[in-house]
């Protein structure tokens, strides 16, 4: 299958991606935020839509999108409950104006569909080079704020106590986030970058106990699903994303029944 | 031991219209043992957020003086109120180690397992240190949030309710090993606690919140009128 070019590019792109949802993912579990992951990727698909209007890369327009509403959602969110509230009205609004922009832009059907449900063949070379820097760059940044993200996300009562700067580190990782929504949404489409987001490191939740388990685990299932499912999409000419949708959700199923039987 | 590591001056904190407190004055000394008691919402919680600066008063000033050979003072906070997921899945060990310090490097280094090993099996956690901490008891909990908090090596160590949700046996258990580790390393302690029994055992001096003032004496002497409400 390595043949083709576009073949090659997804699975180089697919790779990142899986590796910096892997990663953020544990951390978007564990800080329990995957509303909002899923709200970030509604706003990605707007972002593209606009990216479209403007004439300008979808990659960009998601970037803009999917950053801003990030500053703007933590500059907000006071507590939980009011933090939910928001997102649902915020992520209303980013799908009614993704509609209007692809309207706007005068786009085919398929290119919004590709902006919702990704596409391994509209990948590029240039395309390729952005999306490993932006990989890269989120990585990097994880690697240096490890320590007291890694405290604030799993006992943020304990990192307050201890001094670590939760706010700060909060947005941070937002910003983070939203990258990653955006780099992920290459691939396999903004509606389901929230696959990769969640069920690697829910399927790392159930089976791990330390930091490293967890981060192998969500990583590999989340390499396990892109990789088979670009393989499982080559072979049947069906979408890839649906693919790499349901090999995560049957580990996470084979993942919950571990832990059930492990814990009697 | 006599060489203050705290001044508290002319403390005072309101939210709003409300006043907590007013004219706090008191110092800890290094290696003492105080009881910070008061009913409810007299400003126990308050006073001690102040301690350790996670927030910031309406006027008066807090000097934290370093030990000798120390940069600075360093203070171990045991939070009243934890707000850990049902299902986290990071194991005992993992969890206390959350505190090891920071570093660029996200792994652990060999000083530091070590420290953190040491400081498991001070607190007594080193048989159940693989198993997640969602399914440990309260007690093993409470050690754990301990633990956590000694991997910083305190000078100061503030418990906030620790033993609050405890049966009694366990509460001595608890406050017996938090006695010998204090004891042990010459660390002062500030338990907060509505328990005279406790305080009166396990600290020397009491600090009391009452009608916005400060009163101190030994913890043997407590007047347990003094923990009803404000009188109005």
């Amino acid at each position: 299958m390595f043949a083709f070019t576009f073949m090659r590019h997804a699975f180089v792109a697919s790779t990142f991606i899986a590796l910096t949802c892997g990663v953020i993912g544990v951390f978007v579990v564990a800080r329990q935020l995957s509303f909002l992951a899923h709200m970030l990727s509604e706003i990605g698909f707007a972002g593209a839509a606009f990216g479209a209007f403007l004439g300008i890369s979808p990659l960009i327009g998601m970037l803009l999108f999917t950053l801003a509403s990030s500053l703007l959602i933590s500059s907000l969110s006071v507590e939980r409950v009011q933090r939910e509230s928001t997102i649902s009205a915020v992520s209303s609004l980013f799908i009614g104006s993704g509609i209007l922009f692809l309207a706007l832009a005068n786009q085919s059907s398929s290119y919004a569909t590709d902006i919702l449900f990704g596409s391994i063949v509209g990948i590029s070379q240039s395309g390729v080079w952005q999306l490993v820097v932006l990989s890269l760059v989120v990585l990097l940044t994880i690697w240096l704020i490890f320590r007291p993200l890694q405290f604030d996300s799993f006992d943020s009562v304990g990192a307050k106590a201890n001094g670590v700067h939760s706010r700060v580190i909060g947005i941070i990782f937002l910003i983070l986030l939203a990258m990653s929504v955006s780099v992920g949404a290459q691939i396999v489409g903004s509606m389901l970058v929230f696959i990769l987001l969640t069920l690697p490191a829910s399927i790392a939740k159930a089976l791990g106990h330390s930091m490293k388990q967890l981060l192998l685990i969500s990583v590999a299932a989340a390499l396990f699903g892109v990789w088979l499912g670009l393989w499982l999409g080559y072979l049947t000419n069906w979408p890839v994303t649906f693919f790499i949708a349901l090999i995560e959700v049957i580990c996470y199923m084979l993942a919950l029944l571990v832990q059930k039987r492990r814990n009697g | 031991m006599t060489d203050p590591i705290l001044k508290v001056t002319d403390l005072a904190m309101s939210f709003g219209e409300k006043t907590v407190f007013k004219n706090l004055n008191f110092t800890i000394d290094a290696g003492e043992k105080l009881a910070l008691i008061g009913h409810n919402g007299a400003g126990k919680s308050t006073l001690v957020k102040l301690l350790i600066g996670l927030t910031h008063p309406t006027a008066g000033t807090i000097t934290r003086i370093p030990l000798p050979g120390h940069e600075r003072l360093q203070i171990g906070y045991v939070p009243q109120f934890r707000n850990l997921d049902a299902d986290a899945p990071l194991s005992v060990a993992s969890f206390v180690a959350l505190n090891v310090g920071m570093s660029w490097r996200p792994w652990l280094s060999h000083s530091e397992k070590e420290r953190v090993t040491q400081v498991l099996a001070q607190t007594q956690l080193t048989q159940i240190k693989d198993r997640p901490i969602t399914l440990t008891s309260g007690g093993e909990r409470q050690r754990a949030y301990l633990a956590q908090a000694l991997l910083a090596d305190p000078d100061l160590l503030i418990l906030d309710e620790a033993t609050a949700s405890m049966d009694v046996d366990a509460k001595v258990q608890m406050m017996a090993l938090v006695d010998t580790i204090v004891t042990q390393q010459k660390m002062a302690l500030v338990f907060v606690s509505h328990d005279l029994e406790l305080t009166a055992r396990y600290t020397d001096r009491y600090l009391l919140i009452s009608n916005q003032q400060l009163l101190t004496g030994s913890s043997k002497e407590v007047n347990a009128d003094s923990l009803k409400g404000v009188r109005l």
